[in-house]
C-alpha cells in the first residue's frame, strides 16, 4: 500500500539559507512517526513545508496519493490534514469555543461537527469547562490542549504535532503523550516533531533522527532508542 | 443650550470619522499595513454619488448605495493591485505605495472632474428639528448621520463577532499562518476587510459632503488623517476603539471650535492626541503587543 505521506527529496530555503537539504521520508496510514533532533536541524521547517506554509524549492510531497507540493495551506486542511504547531498559536482573544470552532472552518454539517465536539470534549474535559473562557488566559498545558482538539475538529485522518510538551510540568508531558497515543489508537495517524526524544521514541512505531538539515538516521522507534548514537546525542545517558 | 447642541453636531461628526476610522483599523490590524489611501477612497465615493445625483434622477438613497458599490470595488482592487504584490515586503515599501496610491486618486479626479470645488446638495434635505422652544436645533442630517453611523456600527460588531467570516478575521489578524491551518483564506479574508473598510469609507462620504457639502480631489484628505488620529487614539487593530476614538475626536473637535477657537481646532485634537500618546501610547483600547519568543 502506498503511504499516507511521502516526502520526496524536499529542499527548502529560508532566503539564501538552505533550510532543509534533500530530505525524504514517509507516514504510513496508522502509525505514530517521530522526527528528532537538535534545535535547528530543520523538524518544524519540514512540518510547515508539509502543510503548505512554506514552499519547497525542489521535490514532492504526496498525500493520499495526491501530489499536494503547490497546493496552499487552507486547502491541504480540507485533504484531511491538520498541523498542531510549534507554541499551540492558539487565538488567545477568542473564547476557548470560538478557537476549537475556527477548527472546524473548512466543514459545513453542523450536527457532525457537534458531534466533533463532543468528541474533543470527551478527550480534554477540562476545555468543556472552560469553554467560554478568553484563550490567552488558559495556562499552558490547556492552551496546548486546546490546539490539540482545535486541530481534531477538522477530523484528520493524519495530525502533524509539533513539540507538544514544550514547556510542560512532566506531569502534563506524560499526560499530553497518553493523548496523543489515544488519538493514534483511534484511527489518526500521527507526525510528532519532539525534543523530548525519549518520550517521542517511548509511543513512536517509527522515527527520523535530523541533523542539520539532513536525515542521518532512521529506523524502528525502539531499535533507535537502543541505538549507542542516539542514546548519547539525544537520549543524554 | 449651545452646549448640548455643539455636542450633538460633535457626535454627528465624529461618527463620520468613526465610521472611516474603523477601515483604517481593520486593515492595520489584519494586513498590519497603513493604508494611506483610505481617505481618498472618500472622496472617490463622494465624487461618484455627486455625478449620479446631478446625472441621473436617481433618489439620493439610490445615489448612495452606487457610490459604495464602486468603492467597494475600488477598494478590492487597490489592494489586489498596489498592496497584494507587496505582502512580504518591508512596511516602510508598503507606506510609500500607499501614499502613491492616495496621489494617484487624487489627481485621477483632478483629471476627471477637475480641480475646482463642487457644491455638493445636503442629501436628506435642509429640515431640522427644533428641542426646548427651539434652543437647540438639529439638522436632520446629523440626525441621519448618528443614525447611520450607530446602526452601521452594530452591523459590523455583529458580522465580526457572529459570523464565520468575521471570526475568520479576528484570527487572521491574530495569526495569519495558525489561520492558514484552520483553512481559512488570507488572501479573500484581507480582501473582504478591504471591501468593508472601503464600503465605510464611502458611506462616510456621503454623510461629509452632506453635512459640509464642499467637493474637492482633496475633500478626503483632511478627514482621512483625522480618522487615523481617532484611530491611534482609540487603538489601532481595536474596532471599539475606532469607534470611541471616533467620536470623541469630533465631539473634542466641536467644542474647541465652539469655545476655544475654529482656527486653533485641529491644532488642539492633534495635541489631545500627541498628550493620549505620550501617557498611554497602545491607545485608549489598545492591545499590548507582546513579541512571541
Amino acid at each position: 500500500m502506498a503511504p499516507l505521506l511521502q516526502v520526496d527529496n524536499i529542499e527548502v530555503y529560508y532566503g539564501v539559507i538552505k533550510a532543509l537539504k534533500g530530505i525524504s521520508f514517509e507516514v504510513n496510514k496508522g502509525e505514530i512517526v517521530a522526527l528528532i533532533g537538535a534545535n535547528g536541524a530543520g523538524k518544524t521547517t519540514i512540518l510547515h513545508t508539509v502543510t503548505g506554509l512554506l514552499k519547497p524549492k525542489t521535490g514532492k510531497i504526496l498525500f493520499k496519493g495526491n501530489d499536494i507540493t503547490k497546493v496552499p495551506a487552507h486547502k491541504i486542511v480540507t485533504m484531511g490534514m491538520a498541523h498542531v504547531p510549534e507554541g499551540r498559536r492558539i487565538f488567545s482573544q477568542l473564547s476557548v469555543l470560538d478557537n476549537i470552532k475556527l477548527g472546524a472552518f473548512t466543514r459545513k454539517d453542523k450536527e457532525e461537527i457537534e458531534e466533533t465536539l463532543n468528541y474533543v470534549y470527551e478527550r480534554f474535559p477540562r476545555l468543556k469547562e472552560r469553554k467560554n473562557q478568553i484563550a490567552g488566559t488558559l495556562s499552558g498545558g490547556e492552551q496546548q490542549m486546546l490546539a490539540m482538539g482545535r486541530a481534531l475538529m477538522s477530523k484528520p485522518e493524519f495530525v502533524l504535532m509539533d513539540e507538544p510538551s514544550m514547556g510542560l510540568s512532566p506531569l502534563l508531558v506524560s499526560e499530553i503523550f497518553e493523548i496523543i497515543k489515544a488519538i493514534n489508537e483511534n484511527g489518526t495517524t500521527v507526525l510528532l516533531v519532539e525534543q523530548n526524544a525519549k518520550k517521542a521514541l517511548s509511543i513512536a512505531d517509527r522515527a527520523y533522527v535530523l541533523e542539520t538539515g539532513n536525515i542521518v538516521l532512521s529506523g524502528d522507534a525502539k531499535d533507535l532508542m537502543n541505538d549507542e548514537s542516539v542514546k548519547k546525542a539525544y537520549l543524554s545517558e | 443650550m449651545e452646549f448640548l447642541s455643539t455636542i450633538i453636531s460633535g457626535i454627528s461628526l465624529g461618527s463620520i470619522y468613526a465610521l472611516i476610522a474603523l477601515g483604517y483599523t481593520m486593515v492595520y490590524g489584519i494586513a498590519k499595513m497603513l493604508n494611506f489611501a483610505h481617505g481618498d477612497v472618500i472622496m472617490v465615493g463622494a465624487f461618484m454619488m455627486f455625478t449620479a445625483l446631478t446625472k441621473t434622477s436617481l433618489p439620493p438613497i439610490a445615489c448612495i448605495i452606487v457610490g459604495t458599490i464602486i468603492c467597494t470595488v475600488l477598494g478590492m482592487l487597490i489592494e489586489k493591485i498596489a498592496y497584494k504584490p507587496l505582502r512580504s515586503a518591508t512596511s516602510l515599501s508598503v507606506l510609500i505605495t500607499a501614499i502613491g496610491v492616495s496621489y494617484f486618486l487624487q489627481n485621477s479626479a483632478q483629471l476627471i472632474f477637475g480641480a475646482g470645488t463642487k457644491q455638493f446638495t445636503p442629501l436628506f434635505g435642509n429640515g431640522s428639528v427644533s428641542l426646548f422652544d427651539g434652543q437647540v436645533v438639529i439638522s436632520h442630517n446629523t440626525i441621519v448621520t448618528i443614525i447611520i453611523s450607530v446602526v452601521l456600527m452594530i452591523v459590523l460588531t455583529l458580522f465580526i463577532n457572529k459570523t464565520k467570516t468575521g471570526r475568520a478575521m479576528l484570527a487572521v489578524s491574530e495569526d495569519k499562518g495558525a489561520a492558514q491551518l484552520m483553512g481559512i483564506n488570507v488572501n479573500k479574508t484581507i480582501s473582504i476587510t478591504f471591501a468593508i473598510g472601503s464600503a465605510l469609507a464611502a458611506i462616510a462620504g456621503a454623510l461629509l459632503c452632506s453635512s459640509y457639502p464642499i467637493l474637492s480631489p482633496t475633500t478626503g484628505a483632511m478627514p482621512g488623517i483625522k480618522a487615523f488620529t481617532a484611530a491611534v487614539f482609540g487603538g489601532i487593530g481595536s474596532i471599539p476603539g475606532a469607534m470611541i476614538g471616533g467620536i470623541l475626536l469630533g465631539v473634542i473637535e466641536n467644542l474647541s471650535k465652539v469655545y476655544i477657537s475654529t482656527q486653533l481646532s485641529d491644532a488642539i485634537v492633534f495635541g489631545i492626541l500627541i498628550i493620549i500618546l505620550l501617557v498611554k501610547p497602545t491607545g485608549i483600547l489598545g492591545k499590548k503587543i507582546s513579541e512571541k519568543v
